[in-house]
This record gives C-alpha cells, sequence and structure tokens, in this order.
C-alpha cells in the first residue's frame, strides 16, 4: 500500500509544527536518493514559486466617496486610465494600460516606461499618486470633477485580480528574420541571435503540478508577498495539449486566475516593467504550495528542468502570423546552461522570468508554512483538466 | 603605459581624413574602438579606448586638435542599480561585451564596469530599467 496523506492530515502536521516542507529545488536529490515512495512518505509540502512578467493582471479598487457624490465615467491615476464600467466609485487599473498621451509605437521602438502596472508598484512603495477622474451628473451623483492625491492606504478595497497569470510552460522566442524585432519576450536579434524563454522551469508551480491533482479554485497561494487565491483557471486555460511521457506539458498549457489582497503586498513582488516596442506588463511573484498526497504527485513535483521542456517558436513571422508548428523543443536545463542550439547555430539564451526570486519565493513560502501562518486548503473545485475536451478558439471574423 | 576612454568629433571637412591611421602608425597608439558613427561629407563621432605612454597620447592629442578634431574624455558610465534589478537576463543576452552576465547556476546578474563599453544597448532591454547611463 502506497504512500496515501489529506490535505486535512497535513495541515495538523503544519499546526503541530511537525510538517516536513522542502523547495521544488531541494526535492530534486532527496527524490531521486529516496525514490518517489520514500520521499512522499517523508515530505509533506513542496512549495514551487515564479515572478515573470504576467501581462494579464490588474487591480480593482474602491476610491471612496466624495461629497457631493459623483459617479466616475472617466478617471486616470498618474495619468493611465482606470475602467470605470462598474459601480460608481469602482475601476479596474490594467497592468498593460499606457497614457494616452505615451507616444507607444509612433517612435518605433517604443520605450512604455511608465503604465498601469507602474501605478500599482507606486502605490505599493507607499507613493502618492494624482487621480483625476470626471463624471456626466446624474441626480443621485451630481458632482462632475474631482482631483486628489491618494495613497494606497487612502483607497478602501484594492486587490489584485489578475486573469491569466502562472502559465503552465511558455515558448522559447526566436527570430529568423534578418532584423531585430520587438516582442512581448523581449528584444529578439535576427538571424537567430538569441533565443528568449519565461519559466521558472523545475520551480515552475503549475509545471510541478501539470496534471492539477492539487491545485484547484480556492487554493491560497503566495501572490505578490501577500496571499491570495485561485479565483478561476485563467483565461486561455489550455490543459489538453501534449505531454511528455513523464507527465510535463511540452507547449503553453495551464493558466490560473489569480485573487489577492494588494495592501498586503509588496511593491519587491509586484513591479511595472517595459518592454521595449511592446508596452507595459507586471512582474508578478507567485508561490504555491504543492500537498504531496501520494508518490505520483511527488513525482511529478520532482521533475527536473532536465525533464522539462518548451518548444521553439519564430517571433519574426511564425507567432505573429499564427503558423502552427515549431522549431523543435528544448529542455529548461539547456536553456538555463546560456546557449541551446537551433539548426545548427549556437544560440544564446536570456530567461525573462527571475529564477534567484522564483527561488526566494519558494523559500518565503516553505517559511510561512513551517511557522504554521499558512495553512492548505482543499480546492473548493478543480480545474479544468486533460480530458476537459477544452481547446482554444480562435476569433472568427464575420461580416453581416 | 595609461589606457583612456575618449569621444573624437570629426567636423565634416576633415572626416575622410584617415586620422586613425596616422594614430597608431606616428603616434604608437593602441586603438579599440568602441563606437564609431562615421559618414562621408558628415559630421562624425567615435568612441574609442587608447593605450599608449603619457608622451604618445600627448602628442596624438595635439595632432587631432591641429586638425580640427576635439576630443572628449568618455565621462559616460554605466550604473546598475542592483536593488532594481529583478534578476531576469534580458539583459545579458544584448550586451555585447558581457559587462552585464548571468552568474550560473545561482542565475543571477552581475555586472563588470570594466568591460562595458557604454553602448547603451541594456538601458532599453531592460524591463524593470536597472541600468542608468550617469554622465
Amino acid at each position: 500500500m502506497g504512500v496515501r496523506k489529506t490535505i486535512k492530515e497535513i495541515n495538523v502536521k503544519i499546526q503541530q509544527g511537525k510538517a516536513v516542507v522542502v523547495t521544488a529545488e531541494e526535492l530534486i536529490p532527496l527524490a531521486a536518493a529516496e525514490g518517489a515512495e520514500e520521499a512522499a512518505r517523508q515530505v509533506d509540502v513542496v512549495t514551487t514559486g515564479t515572478f515573470g512578467p504576467m501581462c494579464s493582471s490588474g487591480a480593482f479598487f474602491n476610491l471612496g466617496h466624495t461629497t457631493p457624490r459623483m459617479r466616475f465615467s472617466r478617471v486616470y491615476l498618474n495619468g493611465v486610465n482606470a475602467y470605470t464600467g462598474i459601480a460608481a466609485v469602482d475601476v479596474f487599473l490594467g497592468a498593460t494600460e499606457i497614457p494616452e498621451t505615451d507616444p507607444a509605437n509612433k517612435n518605433f521602438p517604443g520605450e512604455f516606461n511608465y503604465g498601469g502596472a507602474h501605478v500599482i508598484e507606486d502605490l505599493l512603495g507607499g507613493k502618492e499618486v494624482y487621480l483625476e477622474a470626471t463624471s456626466y451628473g446624474t441626480d443621485c451623483y451630481p458632482r462632475k470633477k474631482v482631483e486628489s492625491w491618494i495613497t494606497l492606504d487612502d483607497i478602501n478595497e484594492a486587490y489584485l485580480f489578475n486573469p491569466r497569470n502562472c502559465y503552465q510552460n511558455y515558448n522559447v522566442a526566436v527570430n529568423l528574420s534578418n532584423k531585430a524585432i520587438y516582442t512581448y519576450m523581449g528584444i529578439l536579434k535576427g538571424d537567430l541571435g538569441n533565443a528568449n524563454y519565461c519559466s521558472a522551469g523545475q520551480l515552475s508551480p503549475l509545471l510541478k503540478d501539470p496534471y492539477f491533482k492539487t491545485v484547484g479554485i480556492g487554493t491560497r497561494v503566495f501572490l505578490g508577498g501577500g496571499t491570495g487565491y485561485v479565483a478561476w483557471h485563467g483565461t486561455q486555460h489550455n490543459p489538453c495539449v501534449q505531454h511528455s511521457d513523464l507527465g510535463a506539458p511540452r507547449t503553453p498549457a495551464g493558466t490560473l486566475a489569480l485573487i489577492g489582497d494588494l495592501k498586503q503586498m509588496e511593491a519587491r513582488w509586484i513591479r511595472g516593467i517595459s518592454y521595449l516596442g511592446y508596452g507595459v506588463s507586471m512582474q508578478v511573484g507567485v508561490g504555491v504550495p504543492i500537498p504531496i498526497l501520494d508518490a505520483e504527485v511527488l513525482a511529478w513535483a520532482a521533475l527536473r528542468d532536465e525533464d522539462l521542456t518548451a518548444p521553439i517558436v519564430d517571433y519574426s513571422e511564425g507567432y505573429p502570423q499564427g503558423i502552427p508548428g515549431n522549431l523543435g523543443e528544448v529542455s529548461y536545463a539547456d536553456l538555463k546552461s546560456g546557449e541551446i542550439e537551433i539548426q545548427g547555430k549556437r544560440v544564446p539564451t536570456a530567461s525573462l522570468s527571475s529564477y534567484p526570486r522564483a527561488r526566494e519565493i519558494a523559500e518565503t513560502l516553505k517559511g510561512w508554512i513551517l511557522a504554521g501562518d499558512f495553512l492548505l486548503t482543499e480546492p473548493v473545485q478543480p480545474l479544468p483538466g486533460a480530458d476537459s475536451g477544452i481547446k482554444s478558439k480562435p476569433l472568427k471574423i464575420k461580416g453581416k | 603605459m595609461m589606457q583612456k576612454k575618449i569621444v573624437l568629433f570629426f567636423p565634416s571637412t576633415v572626416v575622410e581624413q584617415p586620422f586613425i591611421y596616422h594614430l597608431i602608425k606616428d603616434y604608437r597608439w593602441m586603438v579599440n574602438l568602441l563606437k564609431a558613427a562615421i559618414n562621408p561629407r558628415k559630421e562624425g563621432r567615435m568612441v574609442l579606448e587608447v593605450t599608449c605612454t603619457e608622451e604618445d597620447y600627448q602628442r596624438g592629442v595635439e595632432y587631432l586638435q591641429s586638425s580640427g578634431v576635439s576630443i572628449t574624455h568618455l565621462e559616460q558610465e554605466i550604473v546598475w542599480v542592483e536593488e532594481r534589478c529583478t534578476q531576469c537576463g534580458a539583459c545579458a543576452v544584448i550586451c555585447p561585451t558581457k559587462a552585464l552576465a548571468v552568474e550560473r547556476p545561482s542565475m543571477r546578474i552581475t555586472f563588470d564596469d570594466s568591460k562595458c563599453i557604454v553602448c547603451e544597448h541594456c538601458l532599453k532591454a531592460c524591463p524593470a530599467r536597472a541600468v542608468e547611463a550617469r554622465f
């Protein structure tokens, strides 16, 4: 009879200070030495982490009512437009929003030095942000204009709601054309000048739970330095892709929609960033605990960079034109070595996801669990899995 | 022997003269060209690293100045602001001299300013804007 544990039993151990918690990196040599069954007996929780650009992020704010009252219909925070098509003083600030005055790519490649993600980082850094709001005025909300300086403390509710984070695996981006291109995967030099990837590999949350056996809706996670939750499966969640013999998805697959109290977070883990010629994005720190329920869960959590592969995709034509296929697959171990071979050429690699920060998140989450401050949660509902039949549909362009 | 990084400005009237040839041959300058923008009949700019004796350096400078080339010391420097760096690798793959590099296996970014040629490619390649040019 193999090892079987429940989340409830693991939580009792955490509360008693008896749980054995290791990071996904620390698990690898342990699993190799002891075997999955014995390692599963010894280890209760494995912590993962990732810190990378996650464009599909943003924050909801309730900015508080003015006197007389006002129904915000246009809101700018440090010049960045926030969405107001919800209740009176509720707004959503998207991470990638840029000021209307930003020249964007009119002077190509645009610099995109400031946007929604930077506003969120500034608020987390305790800075005052300039608020401008206008309205059309109603009987119940007569005020039409307000300007003020606000801090995170002045805002009522402030929570991050990220529709798509934590991609389970991602493309390695290269450029087959003969001139540099500017993408959300960074600057790609022509003629296979570099290969940029974006995953923490052996520390990446969803690569270590490839069939979503433990993570689900309601799972408590490390989000931006505070506590967050899995709200739903993320947009473009695509769980029915091919998996390797060891279980890992070979292409971008699952995603998570995450929610968490911004007031608990830290600017260190939520960063506004700028991609030349592309736009603004947000680096988000996420850590997901994996309860070791059995040897199978452990074996997945122990997958190494050598076992995990990513597809190499051309971003000069293949990606923008939606041409299926790739230029081969490469392991995260090779990607991390600094050089890979593509079409017979040695190509230097760069990660857009920060491995040192991913490691720090996994360590921090481990510390929280060991201290008894962070209990694991039973998923309220599982995420759609490999048997869900979900298929990402392209947009059909129709005329009437 | 001394080593200096300097910037030469060529007015359009002299831009087609072979200054580098004379600096190497007649003044024994060991020249490492870091950056050059030279176009026929237009003003030119060149950033170079010179290694030579103090005496040869002075002679070379006099030669350049008497020919209408102006010289300034390269005082711009690239500063890596470690606390703003989020330790991805976007800069390292763009840096032509490996001044910005990834240390393995820690995957942490390091900066060796002695290798930096102030090409400024990193300024815009860094998503977190953790690299700055200072004058």
